[in-house]
């Protein structure tokens, strides 16, 4: 939580996609600095470019105009660096959670074995390590993507909607361990939603997009101390700072927020 | 006090497991015993049949007739003989011909460049009927071991190759994310999710290509051989030998239980991290 030095920083980012018919802004002007060890929440209506600013960041997609630069580095490509998890789990199929969890890294390495055990411990899945993917709900296959993108120790955690396919429950179960592994690890997380609570309950700080052209409309501190209560006072004043940040977008793009997907 | 709760916990274990392996085979059999009911009643009736003189015995000869001819096919060691002679061109032709189905199949899997060289070539080819060339293959090859092998390894190059390639090209652009975010070398990709992302098909081809290799071998030996399953049950027609003619029917069955069951084991043990 201690935030000091600034990790990302991304200056006069342009991004825009050229389709037979036409060319469409995915985002413009964007600028964003986070600091070591903060957690920011990306909060906008579908199609606003939240996934796009995470693939560039994460080094996916490198065709852009602009500056985007990780620890003082220019971004080429994708790393280890820069945890990603996507939407979906995504997990090959073939290999049991434990193996998942290693990837290419060998279970026959002592070190890698340690930190594979300690990772399962802190994704709560003890006594689920020689299952296949097949038979795990999608809360704990999305855990064990977790887990694979951490034993990487990457300075930067990248969520895109992770949590976006689970029911209600799982969802705020899943806020919590996300919580707690921020808390003991420290690492730096950009996690993207569209569900504004979630975005209050574990960001330091918000950001709202609006679509079409994809922009930083507001950011929001959140000085609220953790763990948060969804029920309290505190928390509901931020909701509707958000909520009242995007009441200054137009009419449709709020629309399309308040659908919820 | 701790060892006594161990030996508890032994305890109760044990006869747990015991009633499980019981109650297992006891399944086991009792599925084995349904699903051959009908074949062993239709074997009596065919013996009864036969007994009363109600079926003709050239035409027909009973199940325990074609026993006979099959015990002594047996004591003679030409049983043996033309058996292992069948099975040594079958399992030759499909470790040639799905070898190189599987290799060429990897190689234009992997690379745009081979695909345009190759892959229009062995799609022409592909169509040549595959019974139209026994007869050029025997004069090629001689009626000997080699245009067998040659016939069933064209036949179990194709399915291997096709499901190879296509298990290849639909590996799931997702997981490649993955392996790109995960920094793999074009190394990794390939040995960590493209080879085992494309299992699932390959074992189609194997299974196409048994089915093929089998089919090639009954066709390849009836139409010109001195040793194999093929050639005893040409040589019996030629004498009018109808029992042993049965007993050759029977064993290519066998050998097609055979290939599958392997299959279905390899595929069992490869493939348990499968939905369903
Ligand atoms: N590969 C692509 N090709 C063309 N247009 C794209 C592509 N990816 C995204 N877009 C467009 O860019 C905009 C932002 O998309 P995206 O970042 O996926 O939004 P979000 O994640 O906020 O829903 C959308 O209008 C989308 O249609
Ligand atoms: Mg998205």
């Amino acid at each position: 939580m201690s935030t000091s030095s600034s990790l990302l920083n991304i200056q006069g980012l342009d991004k825009s996609f050229q389709t037979e018919q036409q060319s469409v802004q995915a985002l413009r002007q964007i600028e964003l600095d986070v600091k070591e060890g903060e957690f920011v929440t990306v909060i906008g209506p579908s199609g606003c470019g939240k996934s796009t600013l995470l693939r560039i960041i994460a080094g996916l997609d490198t065709g852009y105009e602009g500056s985007v630069k990780l620890g003082g580095q220019p971004i080429t490509g994708p790393g280890i660096d820069k945890g990603f998890i996507f939407q979906e789990p995504r997990l090959f199929p073939w290999l049991t959670v434990e193996k998942n969890i290693a990837a290419d890294l060998s279970l026959r390495d002592k070190d890698v074995r340690r930190r594979v055990d300690e990772l399962i411990e802190l994704v709560k899945l003890k006594g689920f390590e020689q299952a296949y993917p097949k038979a795990l709900s999608g809360g704990m296959a999305q855990r064990v993507a977790i887990a694979r993108a951490l034993l990487r120790n990457p300075r930067i955690l990248l969520l895109d909607e992770p949590f976006g396919a689970l029911d209600a429950f799982t969802r705020a179960h899943m806020q919590e361990v996300l919580l707690d592994i921020w808390e003991r690890n420290g690492t730096t997380m950009i996690l993207v939603t569209h569900d504004i609570d979630e975005a209050v309950f574990l960001g330091n700080r918000i950001i709202i997009l609006k679509p079409r052209p994809g922009e930083i409309r507001g950011r929001v501190t959140v000085d609220l101390p953790y763990p948060r209560k969804k029920s309290s006072a505190g928390f509901q004043e931020f909701r509707y700072k958000v909520l009242n940040e995007f009441e200054r977008i137009d009419e449709l793009a709020f629309g399309e927020a308040g659908a919820g997907i | 006090m701790s060892v006594r709760q161990d030996d508890l916990a032994e305890a109760a274990r044990k006869p747990l497991r015991r009633a499980w392996v019981i109650r297992g085979s006891g399944r086991w059999l009792s599925s084995l015993a349904w699903g051959s009911a009908l074949p062993v009643a239709f074997l009596l009736l065919w013996q009864w049949l036969g007994d009363q003189e109600l079926i003709s015995p050239l035409l027909f000869p009973t199940p325990l007739v074609i026993l006979e001819s099959f015990g002594w096919l047996w004591n003679t060691g030409m049983l043996a003989e033309n058996f292992g002679a069948s099975l040594y061109r079958m399992a030759a032709g499909f470790g040639l011909g799905g070898g190189l189905g599987l290799l060429l199949g990897l190689f234009v899997g992997l690379s745009r460049g081979m695909e345009k060289l190759l892959d229009s070539t062995v799609q022409m080819v592909r169509m040549v009927p595959h019974i139209s060339v026994t007869f050029l293959f025997v004069l090629w090859f001689g009626i000997g071991d080699t245009s067998k092998i040659m016939l069933i390894a064209k036949g179990c190059f194709f399915p291997l190759y096709i499901y190879t390639f296509l298990g290849i090209r639909n590996t799931d652009r997702k997981l490649f994310e993955v392996t790109r975010v995960l920094a793999y070398s074009r190394f990794k990709q390939i040995v960590r999710l493209v080879l085992p992302a494309s299992v699932p098909n390959i074992v189609v081809g194997v299974r196409l290509s048994l089915a093929v290799a089998w089919g090639s071998l009954v066709v390849a030996e009836m139409m010109g051989a001195s040793s194999g399953l093929g050639f005893l049950m040409m040589d019996a027609r030629a004498m009018s030998d109808t029992p042993t003619v049965f007993v050759g029917i029977a064993l290519f069955t066998v050998l097609g239980v055979i290939t599958d069951v392997i299959v279905l084991l390899v595929e069992r043990r490869l493939l348990a991290w499968r939905d369903s």
